[in-house]
């Protein structure tokens, strides 16, 4: 039963996640949380590990998810489920439909669902925000203040600004959550 | 047949060494089949990211799933998806084997908490990255930030409300708004293009 569940959870994500990547977060975290399959706090441990790993992190965090669930087999259903949708669309798109996206009906769906996915994007990092840094997960919550996770993340940010600047280039994801993991140790400890 | 092999081995070797997923293995992909191989012209690569961008899915699976359509039919297709995925689909198997012990340690445990902040960095400069390829018109900024609020809201009252319904809106309002132009085009009386 919790094969069929996460088989068809993750056939849902993987059919409406136009985009791919981050489009994924916004997704799995409203169907990880509705199921119970996840807390916000192990939500963004899999996002690191997914990320810090070969591999689109889309497909890593269905494996990741899967396999916390239902093992192997779990792990198994929630990776075909996530790909599932892509394979046909693009065997679709490849095999009958190229001129697909040169329709204007095409390009208008499109046109709506792009400011969609990125607001969204933006609401979970805000949602997330709060939550750990100001403890309010909904409103009535008491303000639970974490100065050393503000402080983290203030200097993640000039830091990677400032990387930008000097070398012309993002800052890899990968040196950010080696470097949290370390101030991590010093400040929570 | 050796295509067919060099095609699941190529994308077995991107699937491992491509950290960051989607769009790293862009580059990775070009490299191996338009550069060094051949087999796929360099406009019809750039027809495939633009495919692989606007429809549903992780873009590095869209990518190999048509790189692997083109050289080899739909046997390719399934070997360039299974090939793409394998690689990481092990990794974190195994990983998620012990992951749960593995943070229970205490010192691990405090090193996640700083990492959930790089995370929640990493959420953000996403969103940022993609807003900034937002075209600066009137209706995505409008139709971006109702969604926004709204879902911070949402949120925040403790409402259930899935993504998938806020993106199957958004399809809706995109579709509405280009028929609503088209229908007003028409009773002006101008009906040129099509």
């Amino acid at each position: 039963m919790i094969l069929l569940q996460l088989f068809l959870t993750f056939l849902k994500i993987g059919a409406v996640a136009f985009g791919g990547g981050y489009v994924m977060i916004p997704l799995m975290r409203d169907e990880c949380l509705a199921n119970g399959w996840l807390s916000d706090g192990e939500l963004l441990d899999f996002i690191a590990v997914s990320e810090s790993t070969p591999g689109p992190i889309a497909v890593n965090m269905a494996t990741f998810v899967g396999s916390s669930q239902a093992g192997i087999l779990g792990a198994l259903v929630a990776t075909l489920g996530v790909i599932l949708p892509s394979f046909f669309v693009i065997l679709l798109v490849a095999a009958a439909l190229r001129r697909l996206l040169r329709y204007r009906g095409t390009r208008a769906v499109l046109s709506g669902i792009r400011p969609v996915v990125v607001a969204l994007i933006l609401s979970t990092a805000t949602t997330l925000f709060l939550l750990l840094v100001f403890g309010i997960g909904t409103v009535g919550d008491p303000l639970v203040f974490s100065l050393p996770g503000l402080s983290l993340f203030v200097f993640l940010f000039a830091a990677a600004l400032l990387w930008r600047r000097l070398r012309g280039r993002p800052i890899s994801p990968i040196f950010l959550i080696l470097f949290s993991g370390v101030a991590g140790i010093v400040l929570f400890l | 047949m050796k295509r067919l092999f060099l095609l699941l081995l190529s994308m077995m070797k991107i699937g491992l060494f491509t950290f960051g997923g989607g769009y790293a293995m862009i580059p990775l992909l070009e490299n191996e089949f338009v550069s060094k191989r051949g087999w796929i012209g360099e406009d019809e690569f750039f027809d495939m990211v633009a495919v692989s961008e606007s429809t549903p899915g992780p873009i590095a699976v869209n990518m190999a799933t048509y790189v692997g359509y083109r050289v080899g039919g739909i046997v390719g297709t399934i070997l360039g998806t299974v090939g793409i995925v394998l690689p990481s689909f092990s990794v974190i198997f195994l990983i998620s084997l012990f992951f749960s012990r593995f943070v229970s340690v205490a010192w691990v445990a405090a090193a996640f908490r700083g990492i959930r902040i790089a995370v929640v960095f990493l959420i953000f400069s996403a969103a940022w990255r993609l807003f900034k390829k937002l075209p600066k018109k009137p209706f995505p900024l409008i139709l971006f930030s109702a969604v926004a609020l709204a879902s911070v809201a949402l949120s925040l009252f403790g409402f259930a409300f899935s993504s998938v319904w806020f993106i199957l809106i958004g399809a809706g309002v995109g579709l509405a708004a280009y028929l609503f132009a088209l229908l007003s085009r028409k009773d002006e009386g101008e009906e040129g293009k099509k």
